[in-house]
């Protein structure tokens, strides 16, 4: 039976068939619903999986980590931004190695349809020397969980396993076909010293990682989801395609499979061998890869004759956004006719705040403020708060990273700028904007956080924040004084009341909190009702 | 038998139902499919489209092909022409004339019609009018699918079991007005001769 599910869905059912005992997510667009997927599931309810939220990546992958360390088979999920925050440990952890498999989903998002940035995850994999999986189908997505997981075990690392947004939320019909696998037993690792980089340690598990790199090369080698397919017909061109950039050279190539030689790639480090045998094999090599031009680099090293190698960095390709078969046509030589025009008429659509949403009565009390203050030191966030970068509000004038409204408007204040303003959501705050006001509140730095709380995360599909019914308890344990610790209301009867707190915060010479406290009005009445009596029971 | 099928719309107004129809049809008839969509902004109001692909063969990408689309399905007819690069030289083109303006430089709804019109298969139907007669506007995209039917590689028998299958959680209540609403739209393509504004 074929089920129909989305990417991202298939490779959470392929985790919880392998065994998986817990997933350590924080959400982020395209990732969000594989952990979803596990929360809602029978099967992980019955089998005690572990599916909690975590307050950022970085406590997440620590926590798989430590499920590892026990024995047992943890997953960590996040969007690519988030391997960021989480590269600290991530970068450790290739160097002690893990107990239980463990594997680390991270989603890219080239073209940004949700992001800041489109970095290729590779590189983080290729940095920290561990093995990257990349599916190319929602039926791989499933199949390579098992393997990923075996893999784990076997070679004693974290292996990366690399979505793209276009895998993950596409929906296809998706066979389950593995035997679902028990979880392992706790069983402690054989020798802890391994976990414990101190660094005579490390220096020892250092070289055991660089070692293992040949055995990982050969792992690839023989993959079968590294096929090699060479054209008996045609010696023209050899084609390297990875993850789902393999689909639009299908696509283009369609029935005739014996078209071109084609090195499908969904395992790296790369197989070198097949490489070669390819290169040698045809006059001209494409690269066709979701990303940065990572193999497209890396071919340019091992061959050093740049003209036979056609990708991204020669202008085959574009170098930024993500593929699609339109352009790998063009780059294959399967022309397709123009398409028509854009009709003039159609203009933008931007996403927009709801009808309702406490974020704008916020920003106008803000906006009502600027004349008075001054424009552009209101420092921002992520979140759906952002699009108060956007007209008509045009409140924020900054977003970089989550926690950067705070540190940010630290900084500008540092330097000498008044009345600075950081306008930062529930989630976020207890993201990573925590420690940013604790150097704030150290240095009593003259600025005013806005905590626009609206109890959830919103911005992501209204996942349950961490942050409900603390913030005000966080805030005073960091050290804000309680005078200047005021919470709003973000109506618009309460606007002239709000605007006259904001003004005498905004003045004060210190830092001052003020949590702007509605629930997102997307918010069922249901998750409203659970979310007063968690704030209740803490109280 | 190769179906490239673009759904379209403002944020909320249903096409992930829609595409959800077609795939769950699709599948059950034995077919492959699939099917991309736009998620993770929970704000409303944006363009959001979604890729239905539907053959006998397997299918290899998510995206359908600029200039492949046999149709372009859309619950607003600015959003129907955002797709037109994706259209197919005798692809067909379906929307609602129902505009939804949230943005302060939307067109003059007669120009869009009048755009709309310079392509040869064109089926412009008031499917919010008829949702609404039928006690409830959140179905013009049943109307809507129901007016494409003819236009489909699944049969309309499918469709209805599709339609029964996922509203059946809802209660029958409202299986039914989903099934009355596809069963209009039927009707009104089998009518359509020209769209008058
Ligand atoms: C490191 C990182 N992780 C995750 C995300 C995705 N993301 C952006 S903002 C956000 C949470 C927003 O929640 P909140 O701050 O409460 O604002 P809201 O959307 O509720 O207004 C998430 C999950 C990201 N951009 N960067
Ligand atoms: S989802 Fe919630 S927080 Fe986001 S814009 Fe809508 S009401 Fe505001």
């Amino acid at each position: 039976m074929r089920n129909l599910v989305l990417g991202n869905e298939a490779l959470a059912q392929g985790a919880i068939d392998a065994g998986l005992s817990g997933v350590y997510a924080y959400p982020g667009t395209p990732s969000t619903e594989i952990t979803e997927y596990i929360q809602h599931s029978k099967t992980a309810k019955e089998d005690h999986i572990h599916y909690n939220w975590s307050a950022n990546e970085k406590t997440a992958m620590e926590a798989a980590l430590g499920m590892s360390y026990a024995g047992k088979r943890s997953m960590v999920v996040m969007k690519h931004v988030g391997l960021n925050v989480a590269s600290d440990v991530f970068m450790n952890m290739s160097v002690s190695g893990v107990n239980g498999g463990l594997v680390v989903v991270v989603a890219d998002d080239p073209s940004m349809h949700s992001s800041q940035n489109e970095q290729d995850s590779r590189f983080y994999g290729k940095f920290a020397m561990v093995p990257i999986l990349e599916p190319s189908n929602q039926q791989e997505a499933y199949d390579f969980m098992q393997y990923a997981f075996d893999l784990s075990e076997e070679i004693k690392l974290p292996v990366l396993f690399r979505m793209v947004t276009r895998l993950s939320h596409s929906r296809s019909g998706v066979e389950f076909r593995a035997k679902k696998r028990k979880q392992n037993p706790i069983k402690l690792p054989e020798d802890t010293r391994q976990f414990a980089l101190i660094p005579a340690y490390a220096k020892i598990q250092f070289e055991k990682l660089v070692k293992k790199k040949p055995v990982l090369i050969e792992k690839s080698e023989t993959s079968v989801y590294n096929r090699l397919c060479l054209s008996k017909r045609d010696k023209s061109l050899g084609i390297i395609a990875c993850g789902i950039a393999y689909n639009y050279v299908m696509e283009n190539v369609d029935e005739d499979k014996d078209f071109f030689s084609i090195l499908k790639i969904s395992q790296y480090p790369l197989p070198k061998k097949k490489i070669k045998e390819l290169y040698d094999y045809c006059d001209e090599i494409l690269v066709v890869e979701e990303g940065y031009p990572m193999i497209e680099e890396i071919l340019h090293n091992y061959f050093d004759e740049n003209d036979k190698i056609k990708g991204k960095l020669s202008g085959a390709l574009p170098l930024t956004g993500e593929l699609n078969p339109n352009m790998v046509g063009n780059a294959t030589g399967f022309f397709h006719d123009k398409p028509k025009k854009l009709p003039n008429i159609v203009k933008g659509r931007p996403p927009q705040l709801c009808e309702g949403c406490g974020h704008t009565d916020l920003f106008n009390a803000i906006n009502t403020l600027l004349p008075e203050i001054g424009n552009k030191k209101v420092f921002g966030d992520i979140g759906c708060y952002a699009l108060g970068a956007l007209p008509p509000l045009n409140t924020i004038n900054t977003l970089i990273d989550m926690g950067a409204s705070i540190t940010m408007a630290k900084g500008a204040a540092d330097a000498g700028l008044e009345n600075v303003i950081a306008v930062i959501g529930d989630s976020t705050f207890t993201h990573s904007g925590m420690t940013g006001l604790l150097d704030a509140v150290n240095e009593k730095t003259p600025i005013t956080v806005v905590i626009s709380d609206n109890s959830s995360v919103a911005m992501t599909g209204a996942q349950d924040s961490s942050a409900v019914g603390r913030l005000e308890s966080i805030c005073l344990g960091i050290g804000v004084e309680p005078e200047h610790l005021i919470t709003i209301i973000p109506l618009k009867k309460n606007h002239d009341k709000n605007v006259e707190i904001l003004r005498k915060e905004i003045w004060h010479k210190g830092v001052s909190v003020i949590i702007s406290q509605r629930a997102c009005v997307r918010l069922s009445r249901d998750k409203k009702e659970e979310i007063k009596q968690k704030i209740a029971s803490l109280n | 038998m190769n179906a490239n099928i673009i759904l379209s719309g403002v944020g909320g107004q249903g096409i992930l139902t829609i595409a959800a129809v077609l795939d769950t049809a699709a599948l059950n008839e034995g077919l492959y499919v699939k099917q991309s969509e736009v998620h993770g902004m929970s704000q409303r109001g944006g363009a959001v489209e979604s890729h239905v692909r539907i053959s006998d063969k397997e299918i290899y990408s998510d995206l359908i092909p600029q200039g492949k689309a046999d149709l372009i399905l859309s619950v607003e007819p600015m959003e129907l022409l955002r797709y037109i690069p994706f259209l197919k030289n005798d692809g067909w083109l379906l929307t609602d004339s129902h505009t939804f303006v949230n943005i302060i430089d939307y067109p003059e709804r007669h120009e869009l019609y009048k755009q709309i019109k310079l392509f040869p298969n064109h089926i412009i139907i008031k499917a919010t009018n008829v949702a609404k007669d039928l006690g409830n506007s959140k179905a013009a995209n049943m109307v809507l699918l129901g007016a494409s039917s003819t236009l489909l590689p699944i049969s309309e028998e499918s469709i209805r079991n599709a339609i029964r299958q996922l509203f059946e959680p809802k209660g029958e209540k409202v299986v039914n007005l989903n099934l009355v609403a596809f069963e209009s739209g039927i009707n009104l393509a089998k009518k359509y001769s020209e769209f008058v504004f």
